[in-house]
């Protein structure tokens, strides 16, 4: 006697196959999630206690980097302006500006500003700007287009993988040394080809490896050591 | 000494792990009878042979440290366990938390966010200065240096101004003024103190004693002395429980006058100590004298020194000299005439022959020898030795005197009686206490408690609401000294200007204030007080280009006391050496005696309360968070007692309890118990611990008495003692752990250490080779010649490496978590034992054996040669410990690290992970710094990174001997691989292949041929 109908059979194959599917579809979601902005905050602007725009004080205005982020090029961080650097200039200009407020307050009570920290990596990671800079990884390599974000928001997802993409071949982001602090530096091509050191360059990868020795880069192996960021 | 050779083939049972009974003493006698038990042993259990030990060896964590010791149920924890589980796939989804960032409004000139100063001044205890270079991230103190320029330091320090930082920033520290159980605050106190000091100044301060401790500051004897101006019946008071009476009461025997006495170790070819214990942390000058000690016991230079120690209570001084002669404390005085050439007092055979060749050898070496009286031993013995020295021509030579360091070398413990007297007179109005805690440390027949309460105004000015500022009407605050102005000496004389690293966390006030309020100057600040009286001793245009030296330097130039004349009062000699045919035997040989000591780690109590010192282990013990009543092996056995066991000590009328530590070395019918333990009101870590045994001390006999009675009462108590735990398994003794010779085998054999493992015994071929082509390979030896056992590097490396406290409780389970431990090894008869003191951090092994067995990556190798511990990879399956034969993996079994008080966050290394539970760690050679180097090399535009003998691990910089050398073992020029080119070099269980990167080099003692065998 048959207990169960015929169509318990596919309902069966179904049901193994359908878990199976299922298994999958959750691991790629949270997969998926964990990658995703929601977690990253990947081009997700923080807020912040004056909406300070990037854009217009680098791009529209022309103010160095290193204005403001002063031990980017011998520390680990590059620093947060104090608010006397803001005021600076806005002592004397958009004095009456209600967006400034909190500035011209700290600056008086002698109270920091709190800001929210964008490219937040977590505590058991040890980056360091200092070496960055001087082994010619540019600014907007790992910010992005920073002069063209009105407010701020980080560039990659910095998760392991995003570091390691350039840690295990460093030669296809370095750059010229004096072109570290440059936002609109474009990497060489056959259409733009890069005139350095007398010799042109039409492409990255030899432009790159050039600087790989030039700059005495450590080897993959090296800069790949678990030490050489967890400690 | 190729100890196979001596014992024979050691013994090896099988021995199944808990299968046999606790030791005791007849059977762990019997065993030792039978077995002759192992060349070198690391405790007595080990000595014997016992189960316990073979299985303490055999397992990676002591029994209980991996098991669920909770009362919770194995029921409710799989209860937890269910719910944790489901939790945990949802753990990977946590978002990171919004970080604030905040900057600066005007940000300092000197300050580049991310990089430390380092700003010099000094730690003082008990009137003796270590000068320090504090380590400041962001105007925060994170760790403690020894300051490499000044003279005494030359870059060590020792381990309660390593501790120190952790004062600073301990929670339980006094924050508020307090009066009369409420608080209150500074200028309510300044209120009422100045509208009496009205009525005072009518009696010309008749009313007025202050009490505190011994001090050196020159700035603060100028205001002391101003203060006593102003009020001329006004009496100043110096007490500290361990102090240097009896030095100065010597120093006057001898010359008239209370003097300091140098030693230069380096100038000595022959050493010989009375009860003196220099390489103690405590003992004023230990930084130099251990470099300076450990400088001559180099074989390979040549003219190696010998030491020759007649000591009572063991001391690692002791046990790391050439000869030990074990007697009791009361018998030091009798052997010191002998030596001086005295014939009176009895001495047994072989005490006589030891003190025939001391005599021998002093005689041949004239001007080149040095005889150092301990400071609990009388008077007469440091005139003793004062008058042997002269004799020996060795003053001016190993033995300079100086002015004494302290600005009062009056004798403290007058100084306490005439107050306590003064007290019961009724002659105290107004009493103040500064910096000690008399309450809890005075004398017992003083009765300094009763005496104190009848006094109608009391006053205390210090770190925390102890047991005395409970008992005054007022407490105020203290600053620590990282956030004070003030000036100190250095044992040579030297003046350091003590610099605050921070402003008083909690607004605390200085002695220096203090003073300035009691003398009408309420607006004074200790930087006031210190810079002007400066300005006095420097005037002159250029006072702020010397200041600006001071502080940068770390010390006042010119301020080095200069070697002082002094001539001896012959009378007083003669009486003390030769003619003298009698002493005080303190009653007949059987009568048991008993020593005082200041505790290795928390010195008089005043460091109760520092958990990095309350949980370091003690040079030879290696007790945590107790004290315990020292006992020696044989009197132990006649008495049928057991460490652990509870006795009963009567002495002076007095009685405590306390449990018995059997301590190999001790002589016979003598006790040590330990000061500083048992305080009421220390704080969280010190409250409780240990037991109090400053009631069975008395005025008259503060260091050692005999007539003490000991009982065994019953019961027992924990003590949680490192020994044992973590302990190698050397096999068959084929490959000792500790390897050792005599200078004479040493010179015969320099060979006597070659036992290196095939090279072709390797799983790798080639893996030589992938190391030797890399630019820098880190390494590191330890020459066991220099290592005193001082612990030093203990709390070096917790404060470099932020490494967390556990508490007693998990110490007893073995879950300590320092990343570098001080091994002792004992060697010989258990009454009489020679030792060694082995420090272990991670090997680095080349073929690591951790690393093979990690199932998700998280311990690697670096191309370097590190063996990196990832914290963040790590799954706690602790495979990586078990698999480690130098188990020198620590797991956080809980979170042991305190997240949450914000002093302690303040504290941290900021280069440094602070680790949470369920991850492994272990050293990591201070990656954080090699890091910090190749950086610095890199930007600028260099691979040759320039580190040897600049970048050091924090162990070796904090080294007072020097005994932890590291660099590149890829340059041959470079210091460590010199030394690794010795033929004294050995790696640790080197036959297991695992080719370690921190290796040793071999301990060559100097014996006596005479005295041998």
């Amino acid at each position: 006697m048959q207990i169960f109908h015929r169509a318990t059979n596919t309902l069966a194959k179904a049901s193994i196959f359908g878990g199976l599917i299922l298994v999958g579809t959750l691991l790629w979601a949270c997969i998926q999630i964990q990658r995703s902005p929601y977690v990253t905050y990947q081009h997700v602007a923080r807020p912040q206690p004056v909406p300070f725009s990037h854009e217009h004080h680098v791009a529209a205005i022309g103010i160095d980097c290193r204005y403001c982020h002063t031990s980017v090029e011998n520390s680990s961080f590059a620093g947060i302006p104090p608010t006397k650097t803001c005021m600076n200039c806005h002592s004397e200009i958009w004095l009456g500006g209600g967006m400034l407020q909190p500035v011209r307050d700290s600056y008086a009570s002698g109270k920091s500003l709190i800001w929210n920290r964008v490219n937040d990596l977590p505590d058991f990671v040890y980056f360091d700007h200092s070496i960055h800079i001087s082994k010619g990884v540019g600014c907007n390599t790992c910010h992005g287009p920073v002069d063209r974000m009105p407010l701020m928001y980080n560039e990659g997802s910095l998760q392991m993988e995003w570091c390691l993409d350039c840690h295990r071949s460093p030669a296809k982001n370095l750059r010229p040394q004096e072109q570290v602090f440059n936002m609109r530096y474009e990497q060489p091509t056959t259409q733009k080809p890069l005139l350095y050191d007398g010799k042109v360059y039409t492409d990255q990868m030899s432009l790159g490896a050039d600087l790989v020795t030039k700059y005495h880069l450590r080897t993959v192996a090296d800069i790949t050591s678990c030490s050489t960021c967890h400690r | 000494m190729m100890m196979e050779e001596q014992n024979g083939k050691p013994h090896k049972e099988d021995v199944c792990p808990g299968k046999k009974d606790k030791l005791n003493l007849e059977t762990a006698n019997a065993q030792i009878e039978e077995t002759k038990g192992p060349e070198f042993w690391r405790s007595l259990e080990e000595l014997a042979g016992s189960g316990e030990f073979q299985e303490m060896m055999h397992r990676e964590f002591p029994k209980g440290a991996s098991e669920w010791l909770d009362t919770v149920s194995r029921r409710g924890f799989m209860k937890l366990m269910g719910a944790s589980l489901a939790m945990a796939g949802m753990t990977a989804c946590t978002k990171q938390p919004l970080e604030p960032i905040v900057p600066y409004v005007k940000q300092p000139e000197e300050i580049v966010p991310g990089k430390p100063l380092f700003f010099a001044t000094a730690f003082t205890l008990g009137g003796y200065a270590a000068p320090l270079l504090v380590e400041s991230h962001l105007y925060r103190p994170t760790k403690i240096e020894g300051n490499d320029k000044h003279p005494v330091s030359l870059g060590g320090t020792d381990v309660f101004s390593q501790a120190s930082v952790l004062g600073l920033y301990d929670p339980d520290r006094s924050q508020n003024v307090i009066h009369l159980g409420n608080v209150s605050s500074w200028g309510q106190f300044k209120e009422v103190i100045l509208a009496t000091l009205k009525d005072q100044s009518a009696s010309q301060g008749a009313g007025i004693r202050v009490l505190t401790g011994a001090f050196s500051s020159p700035a603060l004897a100028d205001q002391s002395q101003a203060f006593l101006k102003l009020y001329p019946q006004a009496k100043w008071h110096v007490y500290e429980p361990v102090n240097r009476d009896n030095a100065y009461e010597g120093a006057k025997l001898a010359f008239g006058q209370p003097v300091d006495t140098q030693y230069q170790l380096e100038n000595a070819d022959v050493i010989v100590t009375l009860d003196a214990d220099f390489l103690y942390a405590g003992f004023p000058g230990f930084t130099k004298y251990a470099r300076d000690y450990a400088k001559r016991r180099d074989p390979d230079s040549g003219n190696m020194s010998r030491m020759y120690a007649i000591e009572s209570s063991p001391t690692s001084t002791g046990l790391k000299s050439d000869h030990r002669l074990p007697v009791r404390a009361v018998d030091v005085e009798m052997i010191a005439c002998q030596l001086a050439g005295s014939s009176g007092g009895s001495l047994s055979g072989a005490q006589a022959k030891f003190v025939a060749s001391v005599v021998k050898e002093l005689q041949a070496h004239r001007g080149s020898s040095v005889v150092i009286p301990g400071e609990h031993q009388p008077p007469a013995v440091h005139a003793l030795a004062h008058a042997i020295n002269a004799q020996l021509g060795n003053v001016g030579k190993t033995v300079v005197y100086t002015d004494t360091v302290v600005a009062n070398p009056a004798n403290q413990t007058e100084s306490l009686k005439d107050l306590v007297a003064d007290m019961k007179a009724g002659k105290v109005q107004w009493l103040i206490v500064s910096g000690v805690n008399p309450l809890f440390d005075s004398p017992a027949d003083v009765n300094f408690a009763d005496a104190f309460n009848g006094v109608p105004n009391r006053v205390h000015l210090g770190l925390y609401q102890d047991e005395t500022a409970e008992q005054c009407h007022w407490h105020i605050n203290e600053t620590h000294y990282l956030e004070s102005w003030g000036d100190t000496r250095a044992f040579d004389g030297t003046v350091s200007i003590v610099q605050p690293l921070i402003a008083p966390l909690y607004d605390g006030k200085s002695l220096h204030e203090l003073l300035g309020v009691l003398s009408d100057d309420a607006q004074l600040s200790a930087y006031n007080v210190v810079q002007d009286y400066w300005r006095k001793q420097h005037p002159g245009s250029d006072f702020d280009l010397f200041w600006r030296r001071s502080l940068h330097d770390g010390w006042v130039q010119g301020t080095t006391y200069t070697p002082k004349q002094v001539s001896a009062k012959s009378e007083n000699f003669s009486q003390t050496t030769t003619t003298r045919s009698t002493f005080s035997s303190g009653g007949p040989a059987s009568a048991i005696e008993i020593n005082f000591r200041p505790d290795p780690s928390i010195y008089d109590g005043r460091f109760s309360n520092n958990a990095w010192l309350q949980e370091l282990p003690k040079p030879l013990s290696k007790l945590t968070w107790d004290n315990a009543v020292w006992i020696g092996p044989v009197m132990a056995e006649r008495m049928g007692v057991a460490t652990k066991d509870l006795v009963r000590v009567e002495v002076n009328g007095a009685k405590v309890d306390l449990p018995v530590w059997i301590q190999a070395g001790h002589p016979d019918n003598s006790i040590t118990v330990f000061l500083g333990y048992g305080r009421k009101r220390a704080g969280r870590a010190g409250t409780g611990a240990g037991f109090d045994v400053y009631p069975l001390r008395t005025t008259a006999t503060p260091y050692f008495t005999t007539g003490a009675q000991v009982t065994k009462i019953s019961g027992t108590y924990l003590l949680a003692s490192t020994q044992g735990y973590q302990t190698m398994d050397a096999g068959d003794e084929t490959r000792p752990i500790v390897r050792t010779a005599t200078l004479e085998e040493y010179k015969q054999h320099a060979d006597f250490n070659e036992e290196k493992p095939p090279a072709e015994l390797t799983l790798y071929p080639g893996f030589d080779a992938q190391y030797k082509k890399e630019p820098y390979a880190w390494g590191m030896t330890i020459d066991l010649n220099s290592c005193v056992g001082c612990n030093n590097c203990i709390i070096a490396c917790q404060s470099e490496n932020n490494i967390a406290v556990v508490g007693k409780e998990q110490v007893n389970h073995g879950r300590h978590m320092h990343w570098i431990r001080v091994d002792a090894y004992y060697q010989g008869d258990r009454s009489d034992p020679q030792a060694y003191f082995q420090p272990v951090p991670c090997m680095q092994c080349e073929n690591a054996p951790c690393e093979l067995v990690c199932p998700v990556g998280a311990t690697t190798h670096s191309t370097e040669g590190l063996n990196d511990m990832v914290y963040n990879r790590c799954v706690g399956t602790r495979y990586c410990s078990n698999n480690c034969p130098y188990k020198v993996r620590r797991f956080n079994f809980f979170l042991f690290s305190d997240w949450d008080t914000p002093q302690y966050k303040m504290m941290r290394n900021p280069d440094v992970t602070v680790r949470s539970r369920g991850v492994m760690e272990k050293c990591t050679y201070c990656v954080q710094r090699i890091s910090e180097y190749r950086i610095k090399a890199e930007e600028s535009g260099t691979t040759d990174r320039n580190t040897d003998g600049d970048l050091k691990t924090a162990c070796q910089q904090s080294c007072p001997a020097n005994a932890i050398i590291f660099g590149n073992i890829n340059d041959a020029n470079s210091q460590v691989s010199k030394l690794k080119a010795k033929q004294r070099n050995y790696g640790l269980l080197d036959d297991l292949n695992t080719r370690p990167r921190t290796t040793y080099l071999a301990e060559i003692r100097n014996p006596n041929p005479e005295l041998q065998g």
